[in-house]
């Protein structure tokens, strides 16, 4: 039995199609993915994400304790910025990919994936020294608004101090018409945009004043198809496809994220330890079809890697997939088996897709 | 008349006794917007009940199971470069010899009630 958002409901109401996903009933689409993400691109989407996990640190020392268990360093951050970090496994590998928020010197955040939130929480608990911690996954909801008409939209609902103004920066209170909103400039998707988090108790409130806000900028409402197809256009890794506790973070093309030279953490060791084999890339298919994920990746005769995530991009009107690719193969022919059609590759620089 | 099976694809048989072979518009909604057909080619024997033909949509991949028996000795060349000319779920895909009379279908009557 799958759980429902606080936006339930609201999905219904607006004719979602609703999939089981990471333990929640979610509208996978609502008028279908392609005109969905062509909102993102060209005006906006708004997207419910309240199977994400939020965990709080608290106490003087959160700061140290939290470093402790990620491989991106967090020291130095200001109040009120964000950060992207893996949470590492003894072994090198990820136990889950996370945003780090900042509120103040005691007091932070981490935004984790829905499917993991369990696993984070006790994976957390079993070795936090220093800091409290407080799971409130279950009491909030989130969405996402995203796409270049985003900015607009939030100012007719809320004082344009309460925006923040780089990427990767947060107001943990904004006034949103009334209503306690935290506002993050991140997302998922490759445009400008703002996840926004609050209780569940206002959550049908807060999506409406965003909704009909963004409704004369050309918003509509997206579910998780768009969102898989607008974050892989970008480059962006989903857990569980591009990372899991078995691949080794040095070979995700995240090392912006992993700071080997930072004193200990959980995982150092293995991480420096471990010579990279594979390498995350990005691939067209040079013809028609879709290469989707677990498909082996051929150089010759030879099985060189697999895809870990494939789509047809509706921007770009053709198929991409990311690649788990042996490293070395990178300019090779290769060729991935879909269901025994030879399909041939065409390695590309990540991100498919980037905003002018 | 077209006739339908449970797994949502259609046949119908032309004058000439050439059976043509399409997927329902509630196939293909449910699919979305489809941007690839593996098509079969001519020469190709089906038997019913058996996949042929694979649709990729967006979101999903979907196998088409021919609703009669016999070999393919036409393809529609359109879908090639046209996938989404599936979406209205009018298109045909190939046309088949048949090998045995078609089996016992839906008529649309019974199909529409079977999705409700």
């Amino acid at each position: 039995m799958s759980r429902k958002t606080a936006l339930y409901q609201t999905h219904l109401d607006l004719g979602g199609k609703m999939v089981d996903f990471a333990g929640f009933s979610l509208p996978v689409q609502y008028s279908g993915i392609m005109e969905e993400h062509r909102a993102v691109r060209t005006a906006a989407g708004l997207f419910d994400v309240s199977h994400m996990g939020e965990f709080m640190f608290r106490g003087k020392d959160a700061e140290s304790a939290l470093n402790a268990l990620l491989t991106n360093d967090i020291r130095g951050m200001r109040d009120g910025q964000v950060r992207y970090s893996l949470l590492p496994n003894e072994r090198g590998g990820a136990v889950d990919d996370v945003l780090v928020y900042r509120e103040r010197e005691d007091r932070f955040w981490l935004v984790v994936n829905g499917a993991n939130v369990a696993k984070d929480a006790e994976w957390i608990k079993s070795r936090l020294r220093g800091a409290d911690f407080f799971d409130w996954s279950d009491d909030m909801s989130q969405i996402a608004l995203q796409g270049p008409a985003a900015e607009s939209i939030l100012r007719t609902l809320t004082d344009e101090r309460n925006i923040p103004e780089a990427y990767y920066t947060y107001v943990p209170h904004a006034d949103v018409k009334g209503f306690d909103v935290c506002i993050s400039r991140t997302g998922y998707t490759g445009e400008d945009g703002f996840e926004l988090y609050f209780m569940n108790a206002v959550a049908e409130q807060v999506y409406n004043l965003v909704y009909e806000a963004g409704k004369p900028f050309g918003l509509l409402p997206c579910g998780l198809g768009a969102r898989d197809t607008l974050r892989l256009e970008a480059g962006m890794p989903l857990y569980g496809h591009e990372l899991d506790e078995d691949i080794p973070v040095n070979e995700t093309g995240l090392g912006f994220a992993v700071k080997v030279s930072k004193e200990n953490f959980v995982g150092k060791d293995a991480i420096a330890a471990h010579v990279p084999e594979y390498a995350r890339v990005g691939a067209r298919v040079k013809e028609r079809g879709i290469v989707r994920e677990n498909c082996d990746v051929y150089c010759g005769d030879e099985i060189v890697g697999y895809s870990t995530s494939g789509t047809h991009s509706p921007t770009m009107g053709y198929g991409i997939c990311m690649l788990r690719l042996k490293r070395g193969f990178a300019d090779k022919e290769l060729f991935a088996d879909v269901r025994g059609r030879r399909v041939a590759l065409e390695i590309v620089p990540l991100p498919f897709y980037k905003r002018k | 008349m077209k006739q339908y099976t449970k797994t949502h694809e259609w046949v119908e048989v032309a004058s000439d006794g050439t059976a043509y072979v399409g997927i329902s518009k509630f196939a293909a909604d449910e699919l979305g917007e489809i941007v690839f057909v593996d098509l079969p080619e001519e020469g190709q024997k089906v038997a019913a009940g058996e996949s042929f033909c694979e649709i990729e949509s967006v979101k999903a991949v979907a196998e088409v199971n021919s609703p009669v028996s016999g070999t393919i000795c036409k393809v529609n060349d359109a879908l090639a470069d046209s996938p989404e000319l599936l979406s209205g779920g009018g298109e045909w895909i190939c046309a088949v010899t048949l090998s045995e009379p078609v089996g016992e279908l839906m008529d649309e009557a019974a199909y529409e009630a079977s999705l409700n």
